[in-house]
């Protein structure tokens, strides 16, 4: 049985060196990789001065990336992974399936500047609830509004254990109401039309006009502004303050095109990546680069709320399983 | 011996990865524990509704005669071996938010009075897949009851009430616990149709849980923990079933027997057309709207769609190999049982056959888990994804296999084993010239069954697949998900039409074997 199955095993590995070529292989997620999303660009701007082939994995989320690397065990076919945020920098690095970056960040501008060896941000926002300003004529001011009082409305939001913005939206409520949070949660749920894998499918649910409000970012509306030319999307604003992502990338440690990804992750802080940024991704640009008229329509936060991707490293699964329990009860 | 090292090898790996074989941590822990009881409760109110609704209904359909009942009663033994999504998907377009229903009620100003999302959902579901097969089987039993007894019902002028207590009832008995016993398993190792319609925290079971430990939670140990927790729970309920039900020998009756009606009423015409009108409102819908939505615009775009066409061809593939596989493996098993058994060894005959059918009681996501754990030590097991999902699919048809082949290989070897051997026929000459003539069309009955339960499985792909490797089921999955329903509906209506066709095929071949069987035998 043994030798059977080591016979086996060395007949796939050989067959996976064989397929390895000119090829860098990014895992990233579904909104990232579709076609209206900022991945053609990227991949056309990339492929023009590498000279090589660009092929991205699509996933369901943020946190299924980081999921499906530690499933394959140092086996993955990826070279990079795209789509990780700093809430989950700790526990990713943890894993010790990442290696350090060679890139130089200190072109990077976001609030609180950027200093790490495995990770270069690529895009960041705040975490809001967006809603249509024709349907919804007076939005909650505040997350505790949301939760304890507004029972007219109905939400969608995403799946801790598959989704950044769901984990984000987990650490928000976590952040406003700390000890509390099973309660608000439980008052939550009667509110809640459903809660999807990832961020894309949530949102065409709302569009589609399933629910009042979405788990989404404050940059959202500037997509419907600049892509559809249509004013009726806004993020609510809420007085607690809002949960910062920061979108970041990392090198697969023993990846096969060790050079091309080393390329890659310098690309990702030039002019050409985060270009593509603010009209593909709808997020803010990590470097000095001009934002595209409708940025400036957006509200930016007063107080930006965040944990250190220590302590979410050390509590997440305790969370997540509060978030559980109080579903089921 | 393969299968069970494979089997066993899974299940090593299970207990391997498992931190402690204290399964009592899963039943201490509070979400486990909610997610065990409620894998329990809705297989309990799935089985309560399906198997009490399908008696009333069997009772109906066995006194009365009308038109298209030889066709419902096909419709009825279809939906258990229909993708469990194409059921979902129908009844999403019409209970669904958006659906039918909804759209309906919205001209009254009126809104659904339900979510199809939660227990709801997944009763309604399980009823639709559950009823008509339990009500099959009642009716089965029903017409098993002799001529005689009918005729005396009426010469003793008994009314529908006493012939129902005394002669009908006694029959349904002995049945019920049989039926009610499979499709408790069924409800309780549902994965496909709860993954659909449930999902959140709060209607998730066990099989579920298993999935997302691995999937969401990055969490092997638990996994592991709940694949083991999951099986002890599969073996204990078969264990109880096996003990309470001896399963009756089913007949299958004709239906061009005399009726004796005992003193029909209006009254119990309308009870019995009641019944029959909601049977059929149940069934018909949800499959008439998956015909009927698949024609939709989208139609072209799905069908230009690389997407679809690579998942056709894998589903195809996977089905078809391990469709292979399995025939294979059940012939091979069937010939040394059935060499054993005639040589007056029918214990360890029992025991073999018996090795085939352990995948009735270890769900297919338990086997799944087993492989992943082990084999991603060695490889990348997603690039692996296609050789594991046929290798499960292949063992999840073993079952039906053996049980198709067993009694014709057994007769077929009893008549000629002397003659084979006195004409010095030996492998594969004597599978071609004895085997394969005389078996032709069981095994392609077989082969049929195997390939139908394996392109609709979404078992071993949801663990396995992603967006390099996905089947049909997968596609449809995540196109629900994304809630592009036309796209949806026209991969639905593509699932629907494979299995319709291979289902007419077994009908068909079915025919024909009774009849080659009438002439040589």
């Amino acid at each position: 049985m043994k030798t059977t199955l080591s016979a086996l095993a060395i007949a796939c590995a050989s067959f996976s060196a064989l397929a390895a070529d000119n090829t860098l292989t990014v895992y990233t997620y579904d909104s990232f990789a579709a076609d209206w999303g900022p991945a053609p660009a990227v991949e056309k701007a990339f492929e023009a001065q590498c000279g090589c082939n660009l092929e991205f994995v699509a996933l369901d989320d943020g946190v299924s990336i980081l999921n499906r690397l530690r499933l394959e065990n140092g086996n993955s076919k990826a070279d990079i992974v795209l789509g990780l945020d700093n809430n989950l920098m700790t526990e990713a690095k943890k894993t010790g399936l990442l290696t350090e970056h060679s890139v130089d960040t200190s072109s990077v501008t976001i609030p609180g500047g950027w200093q790490d060896d495995t990770f270069v941000p690529y895009d960041f926002s705040y975490f809001a609830f967006v809603y249509n300003t024709e349907k919804l004529t007076n939005p909650p001011k505040s997350l505790k509004e949301l939760v304890e009082q507004r029972d007219d409305l109905k939400l969608i939001y995403q799946d801790p254990r598959t989704s950044t913005p769901g984990q984000g939206f987990m650490l928000w409520m976590k952040s406003v109401y700390g000890d509390d949070v099973s309660q608000a949660w439980q008052k939550l749920a009667a509110k809640t039309v459903t809660v999807t894998k990832g961020w894309s499918e949530a949102y065409s649910m709302f569009l589609k006009g399933e629910s009042d409000m979405v788990l989404s970012y404050t940059t959202s509306p500037a997509y419907h502004v600049i892509a559809e030319d249509d004013k009726r999307f806004a993020a609510a604003t809420f007085s607690e303050g809002h949960y910062t992502q920061v979108e970041v990338a990392a090198k697969v440690k023993g990846s096969e095109n060790e050079a091309l990804a080393d390329q890659f992750m310098q690309f990702i802080l030039s002019d050409g990546f985060q270009s593509a940024m603010p009209t593909g991704n709808w997020m803010y640009p990590v470097t000095d680069i001009p934002l595209p008229p409708g940025y400036q329509s957006l509200t930016v936060p007063e107080k930006a709320l965040s944990f250190t991707s220590d302590e979410v490293a050390t509590q997440r699964k305790a969370w997540i399983r509060e978030w559980q329990s109080a579903l089921t009860r | 011996m393969c299968i069970a090292a494979f089997v066993f090898s899974a299940l090593a790996a299970l207990f391997m990865a498992a931190p402690s074989l204290n399964v009592l941590q899963v039943w201490q822990d509070p979400y486990y524990r909610h997610v065990t009881q409620f894998s329990f409760y809705q297989s309990f109110l799935s089985t309560l509704l399906s198997v009490g609704l399908a008696l009333p209904v069997a009772h109906a359909l066995s006194k009365r005669d009308f038109k298209a009942k030889g066709l419902l009663l096909k419709l009825f033994s279809s939906t258990l071996v229909l993708p469990v999504l194409v059921g979902v998907f129908g009844l999403l377009a019409i209970y669904g938010n958006s659906g039918l229903m909804a759209g309906w009620l919205a001209q009254f100003d009126q809104k659904l009075p339900f979510s199809i999302y939660g227990l709801n959902g997944i009763l309604l579901a399980h009823l639709f897949f559950n009823l008509p097969y339990s009500a099959r089987l009642l009716l089965q039993s029903l017409e098993a009851i002799p001529q005689e007894q009918h005729k005396l019902c009426a010469h003793l002028g008994m009314s529908q009430w006493q012939k129902f207590k005394w002669v009908e009832w006694p029959r349904l008995r002995q049945q019920l616990p049989h039926v009610s016993g499979l499709v408790f398993m069924l409800c309780f190792t549902s994965f496909a149709t709860v993954m659909a319609l449930g999902g959140g925290p709060k209607s998730t079971t066990i099989e579920l849980a298993i999935y997302q430990a691995i999937k969401f939670d990055f969490d092997l140990q638990a996994g592991a923990l709940l694949a083991i927790w999951q099986m002890l729970l599969c073996g204990l309920l078969a264990l109880a079933i096996q003990r309470l039900a001896k399963p009756v020998a089913v007949t299958t009756g004709s239906t061009t027997r005399q009726r004796y009606l005992v003193n029909d009423s209006v009254g119990w015409r309308i009870w019995d057309g009641v019944w029959i009108a909601l049977s059929i409102l149940l069934v018909v819908p949800p499959l008439l709207m998956v015909v009927l939505s698949g024609v939709n615009s989208q139609i072209i775009n799905v069908l230009q769609d690389a997407r679809f066409w690579q998942a056709l061809s894998a589903s195809l593939q996977v089905a078809a190999v391990a469709s292979v596989i399995a025939l294979s493996a059940g012939i091979a098993i069937l010939t040394t049982s059935r060499r054993l058994r005639l040589n007056s060894r029918r214990r360890s005959a029992d025991q073999i056959e018996l090795l085939g059918t352990i995948i009735l009681v270890t769900p297919g996501l338990v086997i799944s888990t087993g492989l992943f754990l082990l084999l991603r030590n060695f490889t990348d097991v997603f690039s692996m994804a296609f050789f594991i999902v046929i290798a499960v699919n292949a063992l999840m048809g073993l079952p039906y296999v053996i049980k198709t082949l067993s009694q014709p290989m057994l007769q077929i070897e009893q008549q000629y084993q002397y003659l084979a051997a006195s004409l010095g026929l030996r492998g594969w000459q004597r599978f071609k010239v004895v085997e394969w003539r005389g078996l032709k069309k069981p095994m392609a009955h077989a082969f049929a069954i195997s390939f139908m339960l394996a392109i609709g499985d979404l078992g071993a792909i949801a663990l396995f697949g992603g967006q390099e490797f996905r089947t049909l089921p997968l596609y449809l999955f995540q196109l629900l998900g994304s809630y592009q329903m036309e796209a949806a509906a026209v991969v639905s209506l593509t699932l629907l039409i494979l299995s319709v066709a291979c289902f007419t095929l077994i009908e068909k071949l079915f025919k024909a074997n009774s009849r080659v069987n009438d002439v040589k035998y």
